[in-house]
C-alpha cells in the first residue's frame, strides 16, 4: 500500500493552521485543474445550489477534471436530484458539456448506453461520465450501478455522497449514518435519528466487482479529487469515485463550514480517503492530524442529540465507526509503528 | 427470402436487416427468444457495427436505450408483461423525451396470478405512455412492421412498440418471406437524430419543466402521434411497393364494407375470425371484419368512416380494465359516437384462454342476434365463478380465488374420471 507515487512531487498543501491549498508550491504541471485559466467552468455560475453546497464544488472540480483528462470529449448523464435541478432551471442550464438527464435510478444505465453508442458509432474518443447523489446511487441506483459494474461498462460513476436524500426534503438513505436526524428518522422516542446498525459501504461493494478503479475523495482536498478524477479517466471500463459534500441545510451545519467539516470528517475517521484497483486496495490517505469524532458532530445539528447523557451509546458508536474505519483502512500507520 | 420459421426468429432477422446499432436484451417469456436470436447473429458480426447488452433489469434496458438513442445510436429493445411493468419509468421517460426506440412486446398477461401467456395487458398497461403501438396479424407482418417502425419513429421522432401475441405469434412456425437487407435498405434511411449529445454541440437534456410549459409539451406528444397517423398509411404503401406485401396501415377491413355487423378487434384473433366470419356470411350472415393495426395513435376518424353504415359493432379484446370492461371498446366507442348504433364489448382470451372456432362462433351467434350483456365475457366458466363466490361468503377465511379455483376445477376433472 503506498500512500503517493513515487513520481509525485512531495509537498505539504496546506499552510499551518489554515484550510489554503497550496497551489503555488507545486510544479506547474501538478497545479490544479481549476488554477488554470483554461479550466472549463462545465458547471457554470448563476446556478441554484444553496451555500456552501458540497455537491456544487465537488460536481464542478470532478467534471471539469474529467474534461480536460478527456480532452474536452465529454458526455455527462446524471441523475435526478439537488445537482439536477439545480443546474437545471431551464431555459437556464448551468453545463456547457452534453448533458442529459433521464430518471432518478437510472444514471448507470444511460451512462452505459452512451458509452454502447459511442462504441458502435467508433467514438470511443468521447468518454462517459454519469453522476448523482447518495439516493440516486446507492439506494434506487443501485441495481443500475451493479449492473455497469459487472459488465465493466466504459463509465466513470461519480456518486456526491451527502448521506440523505436532500432535494426531496432530507430523509434518510442508506448512507445517512447512525444516530443523524434525518425528517425519517427524527429525534423521538428511545432511539432518536437514524438506526444503529444500518448502511453500507458502496465503495467496498464497488471493488466487490473487481472494476478497475475505486476512489473515495472529498471537498476538503480538492486537488486529491482532481487526482483521482484524472487517474480513474486513465482507466476504461467501469469506474467508480465517491465523493465526499457536506449539505448544510441537511446537516445543520453552516454554510461557511462546509470545508471544515469535510475535513473534520477525514481528520476523525469517519470517512476514510481510499483507493483500489481491480479489487484491491492499493492506496489510503493516512489521517495526519486525528481529531475526535466529537469534533465533527458539534459542528452539525443533525447529531446534536447525541451530546445528551441518555444518548452517549449514540456517541459510542459514532466513535467506533471511525475506529473501525482507521483500523479497517491503517489510517494511522504511525500510530500503529509506534504502538 | 421465404422461410419456415419460428416468428421470434423472423423478428430477430427483420430487426437485424434494420441495421440496429445498440440491442438491450434482458430475458423474459415469451419475447427471449428474439433477443436471443439478434444476440447470435451480432456475436456472429452479421448485423455490423452494433453492441449487445445483456443487462440486469427491464429498467435497465430501457435506461441503456434512451443512453444510446440520445447519443443518435439506432436502437432496440424487447419485453413482455411483468418486464414492461418493470420498466415503466423508463418507457414514459422514452417517449417524453422523443427517442425513437423500437420495443417489441410479446404480448403476456400481467399477474397474480402468475401466468406467462398471451393477452394485452402489457401493452395496455402502457397505453398512455406516449409510444406509437402497432399490433400485428401474423409473423409476415410482425416482421414487416418492424422496418416500417424504425422508419416511423426516427420519423416523427417518438418510439415505437411492435405488439404480437406471445406465443401464439412468438413461438409459432409459418412462412415467412423475411425481410431482404436490399430492399430494407432501400425502404429505411440512415438514422438522424433530431437531437444529440455531441460535444461538438453541447445540448442539456431532460430538464425540468413546470406549469408554464408542461400542457405545451404534452400537446406536441400528442401533434406528433397525429402526425403518425398520416405517415403509417405512407410508409405502409412505399413499403408495399418494394416489398410487394400488404403490412402494417391504421387498419384494414377485410369484408367490413356494407355489413350489418362488424367485429373489431386486433392481433393474431384476427385470423380465427376470418374463418368464423367467412362461415357466417356463407350461412347468410352479413358479417364483416375490422382490424385494427395501429392502436395508437388510434384511427379515430379512419375508423368511424370504415363502420359509416354498420347497424352494430362487436368488439372482440384480450384485455380488460377492472371496474370497466373493455379497454379497446372504450375507444372504438369514442370513435363511433357519432353512430347512433350498439357497440358491445367482448373480452376473452385472458391469460392465454383458448379461443377457438367453435366458441367464437357461439358468442358470434348471439351478438348478431343483439343478445350480448355489456360487457360479455368470453368462455367464461359461470359455474366455477359462482361456486368460489359462495365460499367467499360462507368461510371466514377463504384465502386466495386464485388457489381456490385451481384446486376446485382439479376436483371436477378428477370427479369426472371417476365417474368414466
Amino acid at each position: 500500500m503506498t500512500q503517493l507515487p513515487e513520481s509525485e512531487q512531495r509537498v505539504k498543501f496546506y499552510q499551518t493552521g489554515t484550510f489554503t491549498v497550496g497551489n503555488r508550491l507545486l510544479d506547474e504541471a501538478q497545479r490544479s485543474v481549476q488554477a488554470s485559466v483554461e479550466r472549463a467552468n462545465s458547471l457554470d455560475s448563476g446556478h441554484r445550489a444553496c451555500q456552501g453546497c458540497g455537491e456544487a464544488l465537488g460536481a464542478r472540480y470532478v467534471v471539469d477534471a474529467a474534461l480536460r483528462a478527456a480532452d474536452d470529449q465529454l458526455i455527462a448523464a446524471n441523475a435526478t436530484g439537488c445537482l439536477e435541478v439545480f443546474t437545471t432551471p431551464y431555459p437556464e442550464s448551468a453545463w456547457r458539456l452534453p448533458w442529459i438527464h433521464s430518471l432518478f435510478g437510472n444514471a448507470p444505465a444511460v451512462g452505459a448506453g452512451i458509452a454502447a453508442a459511442l462504441r458502435a458509432r467508433g467514438r470511443e474518443d468521447v468518454r462517459v461520465i454519469a453522476q448523482g447523489g447518495d439516493g440516486g446511487t446507492t439506494d434506487i441506483g443501485m441495481g443500475c450501478l451493479s449492473g455497469v459494474f459487472e459488465r465493466d461498462d466504459d463509465v466513470l460513476y461519480v456518486c456526491y455522497n451527502n448521506q440523505a436524500y436532500m432535494n426531496t426534503g432530507v430523509q434518510r438513505s442508506s448512507q445517512t449514518p447512525p444516530a443523524a436526524r434525518t425528517a425519517t428518522t427524527t429525534i423521538a422516542g428511545s432511539a432518536p435519528g437514524n438506526g444503529l446498525n444500518s448502511g453500507k459501504s458502496v465503495p467496498l461493494i464497488a471493488m466487490a466487482h473487481g472494476i478497475p478503479y475505486v476512489a473515495t475523495a472529498s471537498v476538503d482536498d480538492l486537488h486529491d479529487l482532481e487526482s483521482k478524477v484524472v487517474k480513474a479517466m486513465g482507466f476504461r471500463g467501469a469506474r467508480y469515485l465517491e465523493v465526499f459534500v457536506p449539505c448544510p441545510l441537511g446537516w445543520g451545519s453552516r454554510p461557511a463550514d462546509t470545508i471544515k467539516v469535510a475535513r473534520l470528517a477525514t481528520q476523525s475517521g469517519m470517512f476514510p480517503l481510499i483507493e483500489a484497483e481491480y479489487g484491491e486496495l492499493t492506496a489510503v490517505t493516512p489521517i495526519r492530524d486525528r481529531r475526535p469524532v466529537e469534533d465533527y458532530l458539534k459542528l452539525q445539528r443533525r447529531f446534536a442529540h447525541v451530546f445528551a447523557p441518555e444518548n452517549v451509546h449514540q456517541l459510542e458508536a459514532l466513535r467506533e465507526i471511525a475506529e473501525r474505519n482507521i483500523r479497517r483502512f491503517n489510517l494511522l500507520p504511525d500510530e500503529e509503528a509506534s504502538s | 427470402m421465404l422461410q419456415q420459421i419460428e416468428g421470434s426468429a423472423a423478428v430477430a432477422q427483420a430487426v437485424a436487416t434494420c441495421r440496429p446499432e445498440v440491442i438491450a436484451a434482458y430475458p423474459i417469456t415469451p419475447q427471449t427468444h428474439i433477443v436471443e436470436g439478434l444476440g447470435d447473429m451480432v456475436k456472429r458480426g452479421l448485423v455490423g457495427n452494433c453492441e449487445f447488452l445483456n443487462v440486469e433489469s427491464e429498467f435497465g434496458a430501457m435506461s441503456v436505450c434512451i443512453g444510446s438513442s440520445a447519443t443518435g445510436a439506432r436502437t432496440y429493445t424487447a419485453t413482455s408483461s411483468q418486464g414492461m411493468l418493470f420498466m415503466m419509468e423508463a418507457v414514459y421517460n422514452a417517449s417524453g423525451m422523443g427517442l425513437p426506440i423500437v420495443m417489441t412486446v410479446g404480448n403476456r398477461a400481467i399477474g397474480p396470478p402468475i401466468n406467462i401467456w398471451n393477452d394485452w395487458s402489457d401493452s395496455m398497461a402502457a397505453r398512455d405512455a406516449a409510444w406509437i403501438q402497432l399490433f400485428v396479424e401474423d409473423n409476415q407482418q410482425a416482421a414487416d412492421v418492424h422496418v416500417q417502425a424504425f422508419r416511423l419513429a426516427e420519423a416523427v421522432s417518438l418510439p415505437v412498440m411492435v405488439c404480437m401475441d406471445g406465443f401464439i405469434l412468438t413461438h409459432a412456425y409459418t412462412r415467412v418471406d423475411v425481410p431482404e437487407q436490399g430492399q430494407v435498405d432501400r425502404f429505411l434511411p440512415a438514422f438522424e437524430p433530431r437531437q444529440l449529445l455531441d460535444p461538438a454541440a453541447p445540448i442539456t437534456m431532460g430538464a425540468m419543466v413546470g406549469p408554464e410549459a408542461f400542457a405545451e409539451v404534452r400537446f406536441l406528444a400528442h401533434y406528433k402521434q397525429l402526425e403518425a397517423l398520416d405517415l403509417i398509411p405512407r410508409h405502409a404503401a412505399e413499403f408495399e411497393t418494394i416489398f410487394g406485401r400488404d403490412s402494417g396501415g391504421l387498419l384494414k377491413s377485410f369484408d367490413a364494407a356494407d355489413k350489418d355487423t362488424v367485429v373489431v378487434s386486433m392481433g393474431s384473433v384476427i385470423g380465427t375470425l376470418k374463418s368464423v366470419l367467412a362461415d357466417m356470411r356463407q350461412d347468410g350472415s352479413s358479417i364483416g371484419l375490422l382490424s385494427i393495426r395501429s392502436y395508437r395513435p388510434f384511427p379515430k376518424q379512419q375508423l368511424s368512416d370504415a363502420l359509416a353504415k354498420a347497424k352494430r359493432v362487436i368488439v372482440f379484446e384480450k384485455c380488460l380494465a377492472v371496474g370497466m370492461g373493455g379497454i379497446l371498446a372504450a375507444d372504438v366507442r369514442m370513435a363511433l359516437a357519432n353512430l347512433s348504433i350498439p357497440i358491445y364489448s367482448v373480452i376473452g382470451g385472458l391469460g392465454g384462454r383458448p379461443i377457438t372456432q367453435e366458441n367464437l362462433r357461439r358468442m358470434l351467434d348471439k351478438g348478431v342476434q343483439d343478445q350480448l350483456e355489456e360487457p360479455h365475457f368470453h368462455d367464461l366458466n359461470v359455474e366455477v365463478v359462482h361456486r368460489e363466490l359462495e365460499r367467499l361468503r360462507d368461510i371466514q377465511r377463504p384465502g386466495s380465488s386464485a388457489e381456490s379455483i385451481l384446486r376446485d376445477i382439479a376436483g371436477a376433472d378428477a370427479a369426472a374420471r371417476g365417474s368414466r
